[in-house]
């Protein structure tokens, strides 16, 4: 693995491209973009304020860089550095702002959730979406661009619209039995939309892109529901995870479970690989030693290697016993994610933060598990292969593929350690397989 | 006559007399005979008071009626228990003396004819003629009673016998009843336990039912309270939404319906839709056509869902028939045999099989829709399947029946060849392990009898190249030695040469010698010049030979014991390891000063190979450990501390 030298960066802003040819990075009020290849800056401009969020466009010829606190939007051009868009909302604040997948339009979300404005790039025109509600995922755009889900509050009820992302017409407008609406989201094929509600009650309700219910699935009642919603890429399932512990598998044909995986505390079958993170202390070699040590060494959490080992089974995982008494306790599914090819499932369990669960979807069981030293800030697939990189907050990055797990240590100063990881498309040219990594530096 | 006959009947008495114990001398009869009678009279009497009530009734009735001196003596006798040891005499006297036979005679009469013997006496012809014994019936009553007495004697044993059975019948039974007792108070004391205990667990019960009742009520109150919290919860969220409706309606009416100059964008100049298009206007015709392009790819998505719907249904039918097709083919070879059994009952299934086959083979079939062919389809799935069941069962039965008649068939591998078999090639493994294990350990011999120092290093994981370096090491060390037997063979023919060369030396100065000397006698004066000259140059000479000879000697030997496990630990040490060939090149030069010419020549080209050798190893490392530097693996790692350990073993 070959890693560059270390970009300065703020706010852990770093993106890139869609298209996998360009990195984004901010520092401060600057935006640097950067060529993946040869790691040249490429453009670098100036915002008016220090930059809380950006956003490629789908196209990768636009940049958003969102100053939440001063209420404003900067687009930047990639083809054009001297063109420039600048957005004000004013007085209504701003708290939000993306893309629309066409890659013209901007929703600015403002303050309270009043509305969402839609600016066009192509035209003056701007359109005005009344009673978005402020949930966990509001808006869902479908995989090819065309259609939007918003969720709505109006008198006390959930509503969910459907607009045309060409023109912004309202396409459906429908109520949704749930108490308190939490989340929407597409299936990747763009017809099914998934809507979950609060976490006090377990309900998934399952739309047509019509507005027809297709399917309501509630797995048990009068307890913490669910946590985390994920598609599989192939719209075939749809695993829920729950306060349970537990994620719910559907199907795309009936709406019913199939399968639910529990994670248990202590795995006991032979068939399972437990992958666990060791640490290895570091060797001193003896002629190595420089009189003032090296910055690197001082650092007891920077010079320690880790490496996996296989756990042999029965293994007893680290549990955390979660605070009953406290709202958002640390138990159930806090994440999981598909592989790209839905091959696979990573699941995390946040009563046992240390480890990751894989599970063999084509099987319907748990596969491997890995277990690290630390609890795992969050993890990401390849887009391209079945591998999954996962971060635990140390100066470490792990991979895992089905041919095994690696732990990498990231080269650079002491007090440098990823929080999170964004993994780019790999790029089409064939010289290298590997997806680059984006390391993100806390400070 | 008479007198013989109760002589004999005397002696006959006598004998059972005493055989009864009782020796009374008979012989002074009549009154010995009339005293036994009396006492057996009694003693039966006596002894038998539980006989039959009715003959004590009887004689108690006699004695106490009659009062006689017998009756009297009676009482005596029943007081002074059995008297019978005691003085006869003196007994038979109280009771019959000479003057009282006549009426103890009479007074036995009595006592024996209420008995019911017969009269003592004999029929008296005339009332007043005085009565005369009868002797013969006197004998026989003795007789009578003696027989009684044996009898009575019997019945007392049985008696006996029969009384301490009964007692220690008794005594069992009670020791049975007291343990009876025993048991019945254990088990009454256990039922009390039983009881108390059912009492309590009773009450615990009672109590856990009230537990539970209050627990019921409490989380029915619970689920009341927190129902009631919720819908309160509910309701004061919707009250507040409300409010914050309001507010947030309010706040926009402020914000938004205001004209506020700063909602505004800015944009350089305005750019191209993405899809080229130009934008179109809002009308009824788009809300059509958008609900058009919904409903398509709605169509869309479910004719694609459709088409795999109908490849995987195609799909299951494919197997299905293909199932069937091999069904009937494994099948059909059988079928002649149920039919051969018609009591089998599948002959009929089978032929109906056959028809269905027939008709199902057509591949058009399986174009139908399900439902025409959904019934027949099942149906015969259901019957082939049915039969296949029946015959795995039958070869179920079959090869269980094999298991039973056991592996004495020829074609099966018998368990003691298997034995033998196995126990030959554990003994071929063990056999190989062991010439691996002596392999090893001559290896390690190899490695490890140059220093101790190796032992610890060979412990790392990178044997194998040691061992590669030795074998290399190994092959220049027997080059070497060649060389060094070949120089040793020079020197020894130049010894030979040498020894030669002075033998003729010695020869020609013996000549010399001899000259001298015959010129000596002829010249004086010359003499003394001459043996200095012989003394001296005899000693060089010597000296001269001496270390041609001992030279190579002494070096090779040392050079070859010191150079080899000089240059391997070296070599095993270190990786460069440029000072064993050094080494080497020094022996070998000092060696070679001292040997002819044409050794020193091969030297140099002989290290060459070595050196470049060793230039070859070098980079490998280097490459090996460059990757594990970069991925910080620990393979690589452990490769640079290996090399790290060689260097601080260099530095001393």
């Amino acid at each position: 693995m070959n890693f560059s030298e270390v970009f300065k960066l703020s706010g852990l802003l770093c993106k890139f491209s869609p298209d996998g040819k360009y990195l984004a990075s901010c520092v401060q009020y600057r935006l640097v973009v950067r060529d993946v290849n040869t790691l040249q800056i490429l453009q670098l401009y100036t915002c008016l304020d220090q930059i809380q969020h950006i956003e490629w466009s789908a196209d990768s010829l636009f940049i958003l860089c969102a100053m939440y606190k001063r209420g404003l939007v900067q687009v930047w051009s990639l083809e054009q550095p001297e063109w420039h868009c600048r957005i004000d909302e004013g007085s209504a604040g701003l708290v939000a702002s993306c893309w629309s997948p066409d890659g013209r339009h901007i929703l600015n979300t403002t303050e309270f959730h009043l509305r969402i404005t839609v600016w066009s790039l192509c035209t003056k025109s701007v359109s005005y979406i009344k009673y978005p509600k402020a949930c966990q995922q509001g808006i869902t755009f479908t995989r090819d661009g065309r259609y939007m889900a918003l969720a709505e509050r109006r008198d006390c009820k959930d509503y969910v619209s459907v607009f045309v992302c060409s023109d912004w017409q309202l396409l459906r407008h429908f109520d949704t039995d749930t108490q308190d609406l939490a989340g929407i989201e597409w299936a990747p094929n763009g017809c099914v939309l998934a809507v979950w509600d609060t976490c006090l009650e377990y309900k998934v309700l399952l739309y047509s892109l019509d507005g027809r219910l297709l399917s309501a699935y509630c797995a048990y009642e009068w307890s913490l529901g669910i946590k985390s919603v994920a598609w599989s890429p192939s719209s075939q399932f749809l695993a829920v995870g729950s306060y349970d512990g537990k994620v719910r598998i559907l199907n795309h044909v009936t709406w019913k479970m199939i399968t639910d995986f529990e994670h248990p505390a202590t795995i006991t079958n032979p068939k399972i690989v437990v992958y666990k993170e060791a640490e290895k202390s570091p060797r001193l070699a003896l002629g190595s030693l420089a009189f003032p040590p090296p910055r690197a060494a001082a650092g007891p959490l920077a010079s320690t290697e880790s490496k996996y080992e296989i756990a042999s089974v029965p293994v007893a995982l680290q549990t955390l016993k979660p605070v009953a008494d406290r709202a958002n306790p640390k138990i159930g599914i806090g994440a999981l994610a598909f592989s790209p090819d839905s091959y696979f499932l990573a699941t995390r369990n946040d009563n046992v933060p240390n480890a990751i669960w894989i599970w063999d979807i084509q099987k319907l069981r748990l596969f491997v598990v890995l277990e690290q030293l630390s609890p795992v800030r969050s993890f990401q697939w390849d887009p391209q292969q079945p591998r999954l990189a996962i971060c635990t907050g140390g100066s470490k990055v792990y991979l895992w593929s089905p041919a095994g797990c690696v732990s990498v240590q990231v080269p650079g100063e002491g007090e440098h350690c990823p929080l999170g990881g964004t993994l780019a498309n790999e790029r089409l040219s064939a010289d290298t397989h590997h997806g680059s990594f984006g390391a993100l530096s806390g400070t | 006559m008479l007198l013989f006959c109760v002589c004999c009947l005397i002696r006959c008495l006598r004998r059972r007399v005493a055989a009864a114990g009782l020796s009374v001398p008979l012989l002074n009869w009549p009154s010995g005979i009339l005293a036994l009678a009396s006492a057996m009279g009694d003693w039966m009497t006596v002894t038998d008071p539980g006989l039959s009530s009715e003959s004590k009734n009887i004689s108690q009735n006699t004695s106490e009626t009659k009062m006689s001196p017998s009756s009297l003596y009676s009482q005596q006798v029943l007081c002074s228990s059995i008297p019978l040891s005691k003085n006869v005499h003196s007994f038979f006297s109280a009771f019959c003396t000479e003057q009282n036979i006549e009426q103890s005679i009479s007074y036995l009469d009595q006592e024996l004819t209420t008995f019911g013997f017969p009269s003592l006496y004999e029929e008296s012809k005339g009332k007043e003629t005085k009565r005369e014994l009868n002797i013969v019936a006197v004998l026989n009553c003795m007789n009578e009673l003696l027989i009684l007495q044996r009898k009575n004697l019997l019945a007392q044993e049985n008696v006996e016998t029969q009384n301490l059975k009964l007692g220690s019948d008794m005594d069992h039974l009670q020791s049975c009843y007291a343990k009876l007792k025993e048991q019945l108070e254990t088990s009454r004391r256990e039922m009390i336990g039983l009881q108390e205990r059912d009492r309590q667990l009773q009450c615990k019960n009672r109590n856990l039912h009230q537990l539970l009742k209050n627990e019921k009520d409490e989380v029915q109150k619970l689920q009341n309270i927190i129902a009631s919290r919720a819908t309160q919860y509910n309701h004061d969220m919707k009250r507040k939404e409300r409010e914050y409706n309001k507010l947030k309606e309010r706040l926009h009416q402020l914000v938004m319906n205001k004209k506020d100059k700063k909602i505004a964008m800015e944009v350089l100049n305005y750019v191209g839709r993405a899809d080229g298009k130009r934008g179109s206007w809002r009308t009824g015709k788009t809300e059509a056509r958008n609900e058009d392009e919904m409903y398509k790819i709605l169509l869309n998505d479910y004719e694609y869902r459709q088409k795999q719907i109908l490849m995987e249904n195609a799909e299951l039918k494919k197997v299905l028939q293909q199932m069937k097709k091999e069904m009937i083919s494994l099948l059909s070879p059988q079928k002649q045999k149920p039919r051969e059994r018609a009591d089998d009952g599948t002959g009929t299934v089978l032929s109906d099989v056959e028809e269905d086959a027939g008709e199902l083979n057509r591949e058009s079939m399986w174009d139908l829709s399900c439902e025409t062919v959904r019934e027949q389809l099942t149906n015969s799935i259901r019957k082939q399947w049915r039969i296949l069941k029946s015959h795995v069962e039958k070869l179920d039965n079959q090869v269980s029946k094999v298991h039973l008649e056991g592996f004495n068939d020829e074609d099966v591998i018998s368990r003691q060849d298997h034995e033998q078999e196995t126990e030959k090639l554990e003994l071929e493994i063990q056999q190989c392990k062991e010439m691996i294990k002596t392999q090893q350990q001559l290896l390690q011999q190899l490695a490890t009898a140059c220093d101790d120092d190796t032992t610890s290093l060979l412990r790392d994981c990178y044997l194998l190249e040691e061992k590669e370096r030795l074998k290399e090491e190994w092959s220049l060390f027997k080059e070497q030695k060649k060389n060094f037997e070949k120089e040793r063979r020079s020197f020894t023919e130049a010894a030979i040469r040498l020894g030669l060369e002075r033998k003729a030396f010695e020869e020609e100065r013996a000549s010399w010698l001899k000259q001298q000397f015959l010129n000596m006698t002829t010249f004086d004066h010359q003499n003394s010049e001459n043996v200095k000259l012989f003394s001296a140059f005899s000693g060089s000479s010597d000296r001269d030979n001496l270390t041609v000879h001992s030279r190579p000697q002494q070096k090779k030997p040392h050079s070859v014991s010191n150079g080899s496990p000089a240059c391997t630990s070296k070599l095993t040490k270190s990786l460069p390891a440029s000072p064993s060939t050094s080494d080497f090149c020094q022996t070998r030069s000092c060696v070679s000063e001292h040997s002819s010419v044409n050794v020193l020549n091969i030297s140099p080209e002989e290290s060459k190979p070595n050196q470049v050798g060793r230039e070859c190893t070098n980079p490998k490392w280097s490459v090996a450990s460059r990757p594990g530097a970069r991925e910080g693996c620990y393979s690589g790692c452990s490769v640079t501390c290996t090399n790290s350990h060689v260097e601080k073993d260099d530095l001393p």
